[in-house]
């Protein structure tokens, strides 16, 4: 894929890449106060863009919806072979029962088999949280179980 | 008595800061620059206006020269180094362009007029100069940071503004009445010193940002207001304008100390350059405007014109559609803190007539007015004119 990086004087960085196919653009500026501007071309004069200013968390939560489905999907392609043995991405909601505690207290593998193998936050991807992991709002958590195993894992995360 | 006039000077300065932050609340509220309205406030407080002003001329002559300082370094913080050299390598048959598009009416009006050499040098720089700020904010309040047409808007902006670091220099020079080898003399000091400071930036940057940079705010602010006016008044000793100083002090901050500075200066530089508003607005003899109105408005429509022209040139060779050439064209139109820089150092040198400074404010008032306005509607107008062209098509 290729980005095309530009500099804008003064304001920031631009980059954004080209949609197959439908003679759009996406990409981000990159705003030298900190703020980052989602930016998409608009159908209709493609060299307009409409911009979305996005704060620092706003940024990080889209990064996590965008990359958290990829790592499920490449996870899930990884044990197709074992039977019985599935991926799910589940969300850290504001207020859930474990915002703010530790990943050891949900006795997730003891409770339910399955176990929390990655977690997405801030767009970045945390492989092998260990039991002192604390959770915040908005982290995506990858688990992989059985399929009981991850309706437990569900009910866990939502109820305590 | 003494203890009569501080009090009295207090009231004033605290009458006409009140005055100016209500007259910005306003400005924010239709969303226009707040400079045309600081220009209007101090025409009505100034010589031969409603209310005259007089114990707190000393402190706002001062305030100005700080205020035009701060102004330019904040303008050199915005740019590192290698935008300013690659904007310019990318831009310059676009900055000329401009150059001879828009300084060319200053200097025709200026002759017409009768100010001679003096004058035409500075009409020009007056037209020729869009506002970066206005403009800036223009951009990001339309939306149109990620569009095509934008890095070719901004890079005709860098260089305008590297174009200001040569002119200024000249213009002191040329008010200061110098011959002519002293005003070569001038140029070449400030060019010898623009290539310093950018070569300096380039390879050592981060040294001049170490030596102002603090972790503490109260220190770094000291520090950096010290430097800006210690280098400002070497360069003014030197006949380099003390502008151009603060402008390369600014381009040679770099990175994180740049982005620090630029928010512990933001209040400052808004309040000082406020009061460079005013006080030129002060010295203008609102009754000096009627005469030179007509000009200033035939003035106002042609760089109007030529502003828009090379904007539609500049997309036009980066292969922009007809919207972004006319998105680019309007978006130079505005003009604002820098013409009035200009105009500023002109009168503040006695060596332009008085209708100068009227035809000037007028000027502005108008391009101020005319540059955000003609930015947001000739989108929608185009648009409605080529539906309607397809209709009757």
């Amino acid at each position: 894929m290729n980005v095309e990086v530009t500099r804008l004087p003064g304001i920031g960085v631009r980059k954004d890449f080209p949609i197959k196919g439908l003679r759009r653009r996406i990409g981000v500026i990159d705003h030298k106060d900190g703020t980052i501007y989602l930016i998409v071309s608009k159908a209709d004069n493609p060299e307009a863009t409409d911009q979305i200013p996005l704060s620092a968390t706003e940024a990080a939560v889209l990064a996590n919806l965008l990359g958290a489905p990829q790592l499920v999907a490449q996870l899930r392609e990884e044990h197709r072979e074992l039977d019985g043995v599935n991926t799910r991405q589940f969300s850290i909601l504001e207020g859930s029962p474990y915002d703010g505690r530790r990943l050891g207290e949900t006795e997730m593998r003891t409770r339910t088999k399955a176990s929390i193998v990655a977690i997405m936050r801030g767009g970045a991807v945390i492989p092998s949280p260990g039991p002192d992991f604390t959770f915040a709002a908005a982290d995506l958590l990858v688990i992989v179980g059985t399929t009981e195993g991850l309706d437990a894992a569900a009910r866990i995360l939502t109820n305590g | 008595m003494v203890a009569n006039t501080t009090a009295l000077a207090l009231i004033q300065l605290g009458a006409v800061l009140f005055g100016l932050g209500l007259l910005g609340r306003i400005a924010a509220r239709i969303g226009m620059s707040p400079i045309p309205l600081y220009l209007l406030g101090g025409l009505l407080f100034g010589n031969g206006g409603l209310v005259e002003l007089h114990h707190v001329d000393e402190f706002i002559h001062l305030a100005s020269e700080i205020g035009v300082i701060l102004l330019l370094l904040l303008l050199g913080l915005e740019y590192n180094a290698a935008e300013l050299v690659t904007g310019m390598r990318r831009s310059w048959p676009a900055g000329l362009v401009d150059i001879f598009l828009n300084a060319t009416p200053g200097v025709l009006v200026a002759l017409a007029l009768g100010w001679g050499f003096t004058g035409a040098v500075t009409m020009a720089g007056v037209t020729y100069i869009s506002s970066s700020g206005i403009v800036a904010k223009l951009l990001d309040e339309l939306g149109r940071l990620g569009n095509r047409e934008t890095p070719v808007i901004l890079s005709i902006l860098v260089f305008e503004d590297l174009v200001m670091a040569g002119y200024l220099p000249v213009l002191t020079a040329v008010l200061a009445g110098v011959s002519l080898l002293a005003g070569l003399q001038t140029l070449g000091v400030a060019l010898l010193a623009l290539t310093v400071v950018l070569v300096v930036a380039l390879r050592f940057g981060r040294y001049v940002s170490a030596l102002v940079a603090s972790a503490d705010n109260e220190i770094f602010l000291l520090k950096l207001l010290g430097c800006a006016l210690l280098v400002a008044g070497v360069a003014s000793s030197v006949q380099v304008s003390a502008a151009v100083g603060a402008f390369l002090l600014g381009i040679a901050i770099s990175d994180s100390t740049a982005e620090n500075a630029t928010k512990i200066l933001e209040p400052l530089r808004d309040l000082f350059a406020a009061l460079f508003f005013v006080l030129f607005g002060l010295t203008t003899d609102p009754a000096s405007i009627p005469p030179v109105l007509g000009w200033a408005c035939l003035l106002a429509v042609v760089t109007t014109a030529t502003k828009v022209g090379t904007g539609w040139w500049a997309a036009k060779r980066a292969g922009a559609s007809r919207y972004g050439r006319v998105r680019a064209g309007t978006a130079l139109v505005a003009h604002g803190e820098f013409s009035i820089v200009i105009a500023g150092l002109a009168v503040a040198s006695g060596a332009v007539p008085i209708e100068f400074a009227a035809l000037a404010t007028t000027y502005v008032l108008l391009m101020a007015i005319v540059g955000p306005v003609a930015a947001r509607v000739v989108e929608p107008i185009l648009v409605w004119s080529d539906r309607r062209g397809v209709r009757e098509a």
